[in-house]
Formats: structure tokens, C-alpha cells, sequence
């Protein structure tokens, strides 16, 4: 089981930016569930399982294939209007496609 | 096996010696529920840890019991079920219990031989819910394979894997390692990525069941393995991101107790064909009749309360070496069907771990271990018939 949060930076890529065009989607082999058992959101893999903490969850929930990343950074702006948004999203996002969850 | 499900859980318990009269904390509900749908098996492999004896057909669980198993388990917490055997394939009414874990919210994986995994089968799989699909391959080499499968199976699973492809699943492959593939790891990272593979296990032989009947044949020698994992870093290095690489270590030639299931009762629990629920797949014969079963007994309180699952759960049961080592909270004493197979006494520290008073016994049989093994005739013993 493996834990992750918005507020974890163990990025080390110096280019911080993401493609703003770039409409997540939950890879093939990731399945997102809401586990009532621990009152938490879930990524399930074949072998893995990976807690969602803190905002995670509702974060991964708005990457549908449809939304782009500006537009999901300004939903959750919306949400969340005193939150670092613009800071902390998009560098999720990527650490997320870089884990190979997102794509 | 042993790497069950990556699921590694936070283990942490109370201090045992600060609280010695309170009543254990219950434990945090588990992940992963292994369900061995039958032990019958068209393959008969040398390395199989499966019991000596297997659980015969007719005593197995219905499909309505295994479709009760797996809703009591969704209840409990369970979030991952891998659907096992033996080959799952053999029984008809997998479809359904796929479905069943499914509704519950469990994902569900097939680890499967391939033999038996036609097209229309798989579709009726994933129709049904199915999430990924673990292949076994025993060699790249078709007849080496053979050897070491007691069985002639790699067509069935190169369409296997070809059929999981195309039906949009991940796809793992898991290699049980030894003398007589060690040294072949090139070729099998190779046959993984011309068959499209996301993942390959590459796991170093543990000893239980029936490996055990072929440890001589099967362990390798330390050059053996060192070599193979140079080969495993110079593939990891090639292949980062774009397919992953687990390799689960040789503790005897490593000399170090594995996180066996990453604790007793910690994270994930088995259930046997008979219904027989077990902390570890090995764990059979250890329990013997002590073990739970699900047609007596609900698995929550199997899980939170049965002798067989509280027994070595936690710190509690620790002797020294253990005791006061800081290791504890990283392997969790090792594993003790090993502890007990090889000293009769599950509760003494595992014995591949150096620091095990029992360590020179695995020590002897590691310095005995010579090189690769004969390649046309690798010395195994294997099942009598197969189903």
C-alpha cells in the first residue's frame, strides 16, 4: 500500500509545467474507488494498492478524459478558492502520469 | 507468493512489554484476499508450493460458497482478490464469481498457467469483470519450459497473452527463478516484451510444498544469483517506464528473513479450495486442523478473532533473536511456515536470516547449491498425473 498526497513533492524534474492541453485519464490497468471500509479513495493496480490522502481523491476524480488541466485547476480554484491550486495540481498530475496512473 | 500483491501495510502495533494485560487492538482490516479456486492443475511444475498434498476436487467450495467468501471479504475491507489455484480456468463457474467480487468492488486478477484461456473465455471473463490477468512462463525456450512445467504449455500461453492484449487487460507475466532459468533471465525479459507484457515478476523460488520435494535441483548458487540480478539492473535501467520489473529475492542465498505477507495477518489473507482460511498460502500444514474455515466460521471474525490469525500477529510472540532486533518492524521475523518447516517450531525466528540461532542449516544447504543446473536434464521430480 502506498499513501500519496497533494502536498508530497519528491519531484525532482526541473520543468515544472505541465502540458495545460493535457486531458488525464485514469490508465488502463488503474481502477479509482471510494473504500467505505477506511473512508478513503482508493487507486487499485493489478499488484498495488495507493491511498489517496488529504484532496488526492477528489483531485483524480475530475480526470474523466475529458476535462484538460486548465480546466480542472479552475474547477478546483472554484472549490477551493483560498487553496494553492495553480501550484499544487498540475505538479500532482505529473507526478501521477510519471507513477504511470494517469495518462 | 511471498511478495503477495505489493500491498505493503503499515505495521506498527502497540509495545507489547508496555501493555501486557490489555486486550489486543483490532487489527486494520486486510487488502487482499488470495482465493485458491482448486488446486487441479494441467502443469506440474517442480517449483510449485502448493501442498505435497492436494486439496482433492470434490471437496472444494461451491461457487456459491466462494460468491459468499468474497462478499463476507468486500465487507471486511478486502479491496483485491487474485484468483489463483492450481489453474482457476479448471473450474466452470469462475465467470460468476468473478462477477460476484466485482459487484462487491473488489478488483479482480487471474493468475492463470494460460492453458485453457480460449478466446471465448476470456471475453465471458472481462465481461464479467475481469481486471488483469498474471501468466505464468516457466523459460523462453519452449522445451526448457517443458522441463521445468512437467508440461507441454508454452503455445497455449504465448496465445494467452496475445488474447489478454487484445482484449485491452494489463498483462503480467511471473517467472519462478532458479538453477535452471537463472541464467536464461535475458531471454525471458525478451519473451515479455514481444509479448506485450506491463510487468514481469521475476521470483526467486521459495520453498514450500512441493519445491520442497526439489530444493536440491531448484537452489542456486550465490554467483548464480548475482549474475542475475546484474542482468535484472541492466534491463531495469533499459526498460524504466516503460515496463516494470519486480523481482522477489532468494532469502535463503540472501541470507535475509523476507516481510513474509508483510506480517501474520497484517494485510492479506488466502482462502484454500476447501474453504480453509490461512495468514500465508504455505500455512496449511502448520495450522493443520487449526485452521478456520469458511463453512464454520465468518471471515470477519476469522480475520479479527481466530486463534490461527491472532497467533502470530504483532510483536507478542517474538523470541530472541527477534525480540529486541530492530529488523522486527521490517520483516516481521521472516515467515514462519519457513520457521517451522525447517526447525519444527513456527515461532522461532526464520532461518534464513543470518541472525537465526537455525541459520546454519540454510547456510549448508546455500554452500552445497552448485551452479546452473544441466540443461537437458535439470533433475526434477514432478507430481504424479496433473487434471
Amino acid at each position: 500500500m502506498r499513501d500519496i498526497a497533494t502536498s508530497d513533492r519528491r519531484d525532482t524534474a526541473t520543468d515544472d509545467r505541465v502540458d495545460l492541453d493535457w486531458r488525464p485519464a485514469l490508465a488502463r490497468s488503474v481502477m479509482f474507488r471510494h473504500d467505505r471500509v477506511r473512508g478513503a479513495d482508493l487507486l487499485l493496480l493489478p499488484e498495488r494498492v495507493v491511498v489517496l490522502r488529504g484532496a488526492a481523491g477528489s483531485i483524480v476524480k475530475l480526470c474523466d478524459g475529458e476535462r484538460d488541466v486548465a480546466a480542472i485547476v479552475a474547477e478546483l480554484a472554484r472549490r477551493h478558492p483560498d487553496a494553492p491550486v495553480d501550484a499544487e495540481v498540475p505538479a500532482f498530475l505529473r507526478q501521477l502520469r510519471a507513477e504511470g496512473w494517469l495518462r | 507468493m511471498s511478495e503477495a500483491f505489493g500491498v505493503h501495510g503499515a505495521q506498527g502495533g502497540p509495545d507489547a512489554a508496555a501493555r501486557p494485560t490489555s486486550p489486543p487492538p483490532p487489527p486494520e482490516p486486510p487488502w487482499a484476499l488470495l482465493a485458491e479456486l482448486t488446486h487441479g492443475c494441467p502443469l506440474r511444475c517442480a517449483y510449485c508450493s502448493n501442498p505435497v498434498k492436494l486439496i482433492g476436487r470434490s471437496v472444494e467450495l461451491t461457487g456459491d460458497e466462494w460468491c459468499e467468501v468474497l462478499r463476507q471479504a468486500a465487507e471486511l475491507g478486502v479491496v483485491q482478490t487474485h484468483l489463483s489455484g492450481g489453474e482457476p480456468l479448471l473450474r466452470r463457474d469462475l465467470p460468476r464469481i468473478v462477477a460476484t467480487a466485482d459487484e462487491a468492488g473488489i478488483h479482480t486478477q487471474l493468475v492463470t498457467s494460460g492453458v485453457g484461456l480460449h478466446e471465448a473465455r476470456l471475453a465471458e471473463l472481462v465481461d464479467a469483470g475481469l481486471r488483469s490477468v498474471q501468466l505464468s512462463v516457466q523459460h523462453a525456450d519452449p522445451a526448457r519450459a517443458d522441463l521445468i512445467a512437467g508440461a507441454r504449455a508454452t503455445g497455449a500461453k504465448e496465445r494467452a497473452a496475445r488474447l489478454v492484449r487484445e482484449a485491452g487487460l494489463p498483462l503480467g507475466l511471473n517467472a519462478v527463478l532458479h538453477r535452471a532459468n537463472l541464467d536464461a533471465l535475458d531471454a525471458l525479459v525478451e519473451l515479455g516484451l514481444a509479448w506485450g507484457a506491463d510487468r514481469i515478476e521475476l521470483a526467486n523460488t521459495q520453498f514450500y510444498g512441493w519445491a520442497m520435494e526439489n530444493r536440491a535441483a531448484l537452489l542456486p548458487d550465490p554467483d548464480q544469483v548475482a549474475r542475475a540480478r546484474l542482468t535484472l539492473e541492466r534491463w531495469r535501467v533499459r526498460l524504466a517506464g516503460r515496463m516494470e520489473l519486480v523481482w522477489v529475492a532468494p532469502d535463503y542465498v540472501d541470507a535475509t528473513a523476507k516481510p513474509c505477507m508483510g506480517g501474520w495477518g497484517a494485510v492479506s489473507l488466502t482462502v484454500a479450495p476447501d474453504g480453509s482460511v490461512l495468514p500465508c498460502p504455505a500455512a496449511a500444514e502448520l495450522l493443520g486442523d487449526d485452521a478456520p474455515n469458511v463453512r464454520d466460521h465468518r471471515l470477519d471474525w476469522i480475520w479479527r478473532e481466530s486463534p490461527a490469525f491472532t497467533r502470530y500477529r504483532g510483536e507478542d510472540w517474538m523470541r530472541e533473536p527477534c525480540r529486541s532486533c530492530e529488523l522486527r518492524a521490517v520483516d516481521f521475523g521472516g515467515c514462519r511456515c519457513q520457521a517451522y518447516a525447517l526447525t519444527g517450531d513456527a515461532a522461532r525466528t526464520d532461518p534464513a536470516c543470518h541472525r537465526s540461532p537455525d541459520h546454519d542449516l540454510v547456510r549448508a544447504l546455500v554452500d552445497a547449491a552448485r551452479g546452473p543446473a544441466p540443461e537437458d536434464h535439470p533433475g526434477f521430480a514432478y507430481r504424479e498425473g496433473g487434471t
